[in-house]
């Protein structure tokens, strides 16, 4: 049969058996293979990561590996865990949301101030933090999906409404956690487990990474999250209600922020307006270390996870090696360059 | 209207064949822009239609009507003698049109299992599935490797493969056997060889011929002249937004089928 082109179809045919000869040819050597595996296994790099910085530090110092350092390093890095699980969601459909942190911090101050200003029973007062902050997510998602707008344009312009708005209910002043209801600073309460001094907070923290992964991987949104990250055109061709997919991720990120605030109380012992702004980015690049793709469609809560664990080691072994705070910034940058060029590169495999 | 006997249809006992797909004066604008000036197409059981026209002759926008991606302005379209309103593919879909789309839409990160189930997932009987939704991934599994290898597409032995480290034949192949899984009344496959080699587009097809002969009739749109001839049973000429002729692979030749598309032949009455 003539391999006819077709006649005006405009199509660039590719050989095929060509592309796939390249393929094999390249995968023979050892770079290219470490390439298949990362692509394979996304979860190894930062894992390899991890460790290493774990081992480094330990020799570094010797208090890292001491169960009283461990336990602080897991409560440091539980509300950023908590936000990085929401921006894992929406970083997946190939989104991002710049107003984590703002959800969180301002849900954290209307549910310290209907407790305290309102006197509204603190069960209560976090049932609504926790719907108010669900509504937030769901004007992000809203907004990206009714109104088409880009998330990063959307999020932009939420993360200083959010703000600004906490600074008007708050008068920018903290509520001390000694004025709230005991139940709102419970989860910065400590149990002991074989010497380690662990927070309810990170339990919850926890109990919130099982339940997302079991979602992701288990469900049929877990799926469509996938496939609307991955080719939002595809997704929607092969049936998938994209725009529902999209709201509801916002959604369920807004309700992870205020989850993460009530966990913000808990480790700050009160709810300041004031802090909180380094929590959008830090949330985005506790995501990106732990290998999930900037470009949606790739990646594992489970990764984020770790993801967070490397900024918290980071920061405290190099704390504990002696090295000034101002350099730990320019650490965690450079660590998420790279992540993010491994990330390109991974993904040239399939090319 | 008659003068065409040579039709695949000839050797048909009943003499009132009924269309699975009928569409009649189908129109569609976009502004001042007509993408369909009078559509009108009929899809029997258990042929291929081919339907080809030059760039712009409204093919495209004719076959997106029926598979539920544009609603027309006017005119109807008739699955099985019964009117039809398709507001969107979900809806074709669920009436058993599945489309095999240029771009495939499969999602490349996922598996090959969960591509075929894309949109349409199984999940575990009882509480696990109803209040946990767990997806029954080893029924899916199973499926799909059941509807691949009874498309002969044997050489997958990985189900659990990613659709992004396939061929593009093979792309092509899960996207066909997810329509032909689902598929009940036609399947419409567009441009299914537009990107492939010459191997790859021959094993494709035999995969289109081996989804006709299983019962499931098929359009097909194609430019490629060689692959439409070798394939069709008849070819639904379209040309300025109208159907210029319906010919079969044995009543013209190429070059007669490229004439009328352009328009430098007269078209010949229709082949019903």
């Amino acid at each position: 049969m003539a391999n006819d082109t077709s006649s005006g179809g405009g199509t660039a045919t590719v050989p095929d058996p060509g592309a796939t000869g390249f393929d094999e040819r390249r995968s023979e050597s050892p770079l290219q293979r470490i390439q298949h595996v990362l692509h394979a296994n996304p979860i190894l790099g930062p894992l390899a990561v991890l460790v290493l910085a774990i081992i480094v530090f330990s020799i570094v110092s010797g208090r890292f590996l001491s169960a009283a350092n461990l336990g602080l390093v897991l409560a440091q890095v539980t509300v950023i865990a908590v936000l990085a699980l929401g921006q894992t969601l929406i970083i997946l459909t190939a989104g991002i949301d710049l107003s984590a942190g703002a959800i969180a911090v301002f849900s954290s101050i209307l549910m310290a101030n209907l407790a305290t200003d309102l006197g509204v029973p603190g069960a209560l007062a976090l049932i609504i933090g926790l719907v108010l902050g669900t509504a937030m997510g769901a004007i992000n998602g809203l907004l990206v999906t009714r109104l088409g707008l880009p998330p990063f344009i959307v999020t932009l312009g939420t993360l200083s409404i959010f703000f600004s708005l906490n600074s008007v209910v708050s008068r920018s002043e903290t509520v001390r956690g000694s004025d709230m209801p005991s139940i709102m600073t419970w989860t910065g309460t400590t149990f002991s487990l074989g010497g380690f001094r662990i927070t309810y907070g990170s339990i919850i923290m926890l109990l919130l990474f099982a339940v997302f992964w079991y979602a992701l991987s288990n469900t049929a949104w877990g799926k469509h999250v996938y496939a609307t990250g991955d080719d939002i055109e595809a997704a929607r061709l092969a049936g998938i209600r994209t725009g529902h997919v999209l709201f509801s991720v916002y959604t369920v990120a807004g309700l992870l922020y205020a989850i993460g605030a009530w966990v913000l109380m808990g480790r700050l012992a009160s709810a300041s307006p004031n802090v909180g702004v380094e929590y959008n980015l830090d949330s985005i690049t506790a995501v990106v270390l732990g290998g999930t793709s900037l470009f949606g469609g790739r990646g594992l809560v489970l990764g984020t996870l770790v993801g967070a664990l490397i900024v918290g080691v980071f920061r405290n072994g190099l704390q504990l090696g002696g090295v000034d705070v101002v350099w730990q910034g320019c650490a965690i940058g450079l660590l998420v360059l790279v992540a993010v060029s491994i990330d390109q590169w991974i993904r040239k495999v399939r090319a | 209207m008659t003068a065409e006997t040579s039709a695949e249809a000839g050797s048909q006992k009943s003499p009132v064949r009924e269309p699975v797909l009928q569409a009649k004066g189908l129109v569609k604008r976009y502004g001042m822009v007509t993408a369909i000036a009078s559509g009108d197409l009929e899809l029997y059981p258990g042929e291929i239609l081919a339907v080809i026209g030059d760039n712009g002759a409204g093919k495209t926008s004719l076959i997106k009507a029926l598979c539920g991606a544009i609603i027309p302005d006017s005119g109807e379209i008739l699955l099985d003698g019964k009117q039809v309103h398709f507001k969107n593919p979900m809806d074709a879909r669920r009436a058993g049109i599945e489309t095999v789309y240029q771009s495939l839409a499969v999602a490349p990160g996922l598996d090959i299992a969960d591509n075929l189930f894309l949109g349409r997932e199984v999940r575990k009987p009882g509480v696990l599935g109803s209040v946990f939704r767990m997806l029954d991934r080893k029924r899916m599994k199973d499926e799909a490797s059941r509807h691949m290898s009874e498309l002969g597409i044997a050489t997958l032995q990985n189900i659990g493969q990613a659709v992004e480290s396939l061929s593009g034949g093979q792309r092509q192949g899960v996207a066909v056997a997810r329509s032909a899984a689902f598929g009940s009344k036609v399947m419409i496959l567009d441009e299914p060889t537009a990107a492939l080699g010459v191997k790859e587009s021959n094993r494709v097809l035999q995969l289109i011929r081996d989804v006709r002969d299983r019962g499931l009739p098929v359009i097909l749109i194609s430019h490629n002249m060689p692959h439409v001839f070798d394939i069709a049973d008849r070819i639904h000429i379209q040309r300025l937004g109208r159907r210029a002729a319906v010919i079969t692979p044995q009543s013209h030749t190429m070059s007669d089928a490229v004439a009328i598309m352009t328009g430098a032949t007269e078209a010949p009455p229709p082949v019903a």
